[in-house]
């Protein structure tokens, strides 16, 4: 089963994979501390075959090779970021689902933290533009004024009412 | 016989449609009256002979024509009768009919319902909803006719995915498309205000009822489809942040930042720019997800480009609505007044910053689902999963849900942030102790969960303080605290739930993340398993028949210290027509706490792979958006927008609830 599947009825894409677990009890390290951040580094990774599915979660048989591969060189002592760089260097940047920040993704990440900032100038400015626009609405408005438009209310009213 | 009534009515739907996307709308220009009401009847017309379209393919189905191309590929004698009518929109073509279907739908209702609209915005916006329909009938007619014969009519159909024979399935897709196709009916609004060229807080009186109720579909949409992937899928997962849900997710966004600009620009006359904006959008944004999804550009770029005539077709859709609305609004809104002046630190400003904060999520999510097919398409590969997600879109988020509170607690035009901090100190004070408990209680689990937890009890009790102080219980002689509850809006009360709503998803999410406990294990019969204080035995395998499909049930008796407290039977199904399987988990809900268990492959020596999940609150994730549409309801139910009401006085309120 795939991971699209919550909105298969959108995408009602035909999924042919046989249901089978993602993590087997066969691939579980003995050592629960290197086990755990073999998962950890699981759900980073994605099943390539498969519709943006972590390797964690999927059933793929090539979800299972990884799953291997990762615990493999976590039992031969790399570090986590090591197995990172030797998935990367062995598939590419597909394989991360964190993509790396870098100069082909620096849109991607630079995006939504350049909105909020630019989304907040611009209304910060707005609002003092505004307040300096109210302000000079209401200087215009001085006891004199206030006075001639009573006045002129006044004249306008006809006599009758 | 019925395939080509119903392929006929489809035809005929169009025509309506072409009539209805030009007579109207020459009739608002020329004020003609009785040219102008074509628009009602073409719509309420549209209705009927969409249904008999859809009607017709459910009875293809229903009836095992297998003459019938889509009836024969995704249906199958066997198959239980609600499955062979889930099995209608189980499919491309039948889903696109569904969709049209659902349009026409709302265009009736505007028809209907619409008597206290002005005559010639409600012909402009019946005739926008019409050019609507004649593109999505076109698509149909031309690239996905689901009432194709076959030359040779089979004896047997080859059976609906297997994945999809499930009642989810009856609920997801319509409740999602209400709310997709929903949000058309303010785009025809935006559509006809711009080209009609004056909006007033009456539009956005107008328009408010129908995007709550496209809002409100939505969100259960959503919350239905996630649930469903959570107890289908076999490995307890609710949110993967794939392309799919991504597309229902982004209307979803730009639909909540549309419903609170529209409170602003009716009560205050003020963003009226951008709620126009937002309208446009939000439906693009729907109509994107369908191309997305649709079109297979998603699953590779490769791929589309190698069967490109749906996608190009909805492509050219896409580029003709969204580049024609933006057009028509670039030309169009600097003639629009801007009015209602407000401070910053008001509920207006709280509005704006909701707004801003949505549509900058929104925009993080559409740009990491586009950002790969764009690379792709440059021959960069790359993927965007949840990591990227939890890091960007999470802490947007986090900052929205902080200032929920706030929002109700600010006065219009002018609020006073401090009285309002004042007013939430018992919500923080909540919401520190529950952070403070969640600390101390806590064992493992990500250091951010207890403020995750705090910020869930601080929304929560944010909504529940609004409430308190709205009828001055705390203060004033219970009589009339009880009297003031009577006539608090509904509205007051929706903003309440929904916003509680959004608190109580989020404790499960938290809950449920951090705290769930996992065992992965092969099991043989009589072995006892030790989860979350539950005891778990393996009693073994029974083979069963169901109607279409062959299972193997495994029995697991669970008990706590010693009671048995129920028992399990999660399956293994295999569809022989289409050699496929599935899993199907077996749930046990204890509070809103469950136990998951899903079945793995048998081993050689005759163990069984299993995994038992304990998924702590689990339930809340989906409680929350019920919360939420709930209160959507409520406010729908409100007088005040209720559609075709007019303005009742305000004295008349407290009357009004002894009803």
């Amino acid at each position: 089963m795939r991971r699209s599947l919550s909105s298969v009825a959108l995408a009602l894409l035909l999924l042919s994979s046989p249901a089978a677990h993602a993590v087997q009890p066969d691939e579980i390290m003995s050592d629960p501390g290197k086990e755990s951040r073999a998962r950890d580094l699981s759900r980073e990774l994605r099943c390539m075959v498969c519709q943006n599915q972590s390797i964690d979660d999927s059933d793929a048989p090539l979800a299972r090779d990884l799953r291997l591969l990762v615990r493999e060189r976590l039992a031969a002592g790399d570090s986590d970021n090591q197995v990172l760089d030797f998935l990367v260097a062995r598939y590419g940047q597909f394989v991360l689902l964190k993509p790396r920040f870098e100069r082909q993704t620096l849109l991607l990440w630079l995006l939504p933290p350049v909105l909020l900032l630019g989304g907040g100038l611009a209304l910060w400015l707005q609002v003092r533009r505004r307040s300096q626009r109210g302000t000079e609405v209401t200087l215009k408005l001085t006891p004199e004024e206030e006075a001639r438009i009573a006045a002129l209310i006044a004249a306008e009213k006809p006599p009758a009412a | 016989m019925i395939a080509e009534s119903g392929h006929y009515a489809l035809v005929l739907a169009l025509a309506l449609a072409l009539i209805q996307s030009t007579v109207p709308m020459l009739g608002a220009a020329q004020r003609d009256v009785a040219l102008m009401n074509v628009g009602r009847s073409a719509a309420l017309a549209q209705l009927v002979f969409a249904g008999l379209s859809f009607i017709a393919l459910i009875t293809l189905h229903v009836s095992s024509d297998f003459s019938v191309a889509n009836v024969f590929e995704n249906s199958h004698s066997m198959k239980p009768l609600l499955y062979k009518i889930t099995g209608v929109w189980g499919n491309h073509e039948g889903s696109m009919l569904l969709w049209v279907s659902i349009l026409a739908l709302f265009g009736a209702m505007v028809a209907a319902f619409g008597n206290n609209l002005p005559l010639s915005l409600r012909a402009r916006v019946l005739s926008v909803q019409a050019w609507v329909a004649s593109a999505f009938y076109l698509f149909i007619l031309t690239t996905s006719n689901p009432f194709a014969r076959l030359a040779t009519p089979p004896i047997e159909g080859r059976d609906l995915n297997p994945v999809l024979q499930d009642i989810g399935l009856a609920v997801h897709p319509p409740m999602l498309y209400l709310g997709y196709v929903g949000f058309s009916i303010s785009f025809s609004f935006a559509i006809a205000a711009l080209i009609e060229g004056r909006i007033d807080a009456a539009w956005a009186r107008w328009v408010r009822p129908w995007t709550l109720m496209a809002w409100i579909f939505l969100t259960l949409g959503i919350a239905m489809g996630s649930y469903w992937a959570y107890y289908e899928l076999g490995w307890g997962g609710w949110w993967f942040w794939d392309p799919v849900e991504n597309a229902s997710l982004m209307p979803w966004l730009a639909g909540t930042a549309l419903l609170h600009s529209a409170v602003v620009m009716e009560k205050r006359n003020a963003l009226k720019v951008w709620t126009i904006l937002l309208s446009i959008l939000t439906f693009s944004l729907s109509l994107l997800g369908t191309f997305l999804v649709r079109s297979g550009v998603i699953t590779s770029v490769h791929a589309f480009a190698s069967d490109p005539t749906r996608g190009v077709f909805i492509l050219g859709i896409l580029v003709l609505f969204i580049g024609g609305s933006l057009t028509l609004f670039a030309g169009r809104a600097t003639a629009l007044k801007q009015g209602g002046l407000f401070a910053p630190i008001s509920r207006e400003g709280a509005l704006v910053l909701n707004n801003l904060l949505l549509t900058v999520s929104c925009a993080t999510v559409l740009f990491g689902t586009l950002y790969p097919v764009i690379m792709e398409a440059l021959d960069f590969k790359l993927s965007v999963g949840a990591p990227f997600y939890n890091l960007t879109f999470g802490p947007l988020f986090a900052l929205l849900l902080l200032m929920v509170p706030f929002g109700p607690m600010l006065a219009w035009k002018r609020g006073d942030l401090v009285a309002a901090m004042q007013r939430l100190l018992a919500a923080g004070v909540a919401s520190l102790a529950a952070i403070a408990i969640a600390w101390a209680w806590a064992r493992g689990g990500s250091a951010l969960a207890p403020l995750g937890i705090g910020l869930g009890v601080f929304v929560i009790t944010g909504a529940i303080v609004d409430l308190v102080e709205r009828t001055g219980i705390a203060r004033v002689p219970f009589r009339t605290a009880l009297h003031r509850t009577r006539g608090l809006p509904r509205s007051v009360w929706g903003t309440a739930f929904a916003h509680a709503g959004l608190g109580i998803a989020l404790l499960g999410i938290v809950c449920e993340t951090t705290w769930n406990s996992e065992l992965i294990s092969t099991l043989r019969p009589g072995d006892v398993r030790n989860l979350a204080g539950y005891q778990i035995k393996f009693d073994g395998m029974t083979q069963r028949q169901g109607p279409n499909f062959a299972e193997v049930v495994s029995t697991f008796v669970i008990s706590e210290d010693g009671k048995q407290l129920s028992v399990m039977t999660p399956s293994k199904r295999s569809f022989a027509t289409r050699g496929m399987s599935t899993t199907e988990a077996a749930l046990m809900t204890r509070g809103v706490s469950q136990l998951y268990v899903s079945l793995g492959d048998t081993t050689a020596d005759g163990g069984l792979a299993v995994r038992i999940y304990h998924k702590p609150l689990v339930l809340l994730i989906w409680f929350g958006p019920v919360l939420m549409a709930f209160g959507g309801l409520l406010s729908l139910s409100d007088r005040r927008l209720r559609v075709g009401a007019p303005q009742p006085a305000r004295g008349l309120r407290g009357l009004q609830a002894a009803e």
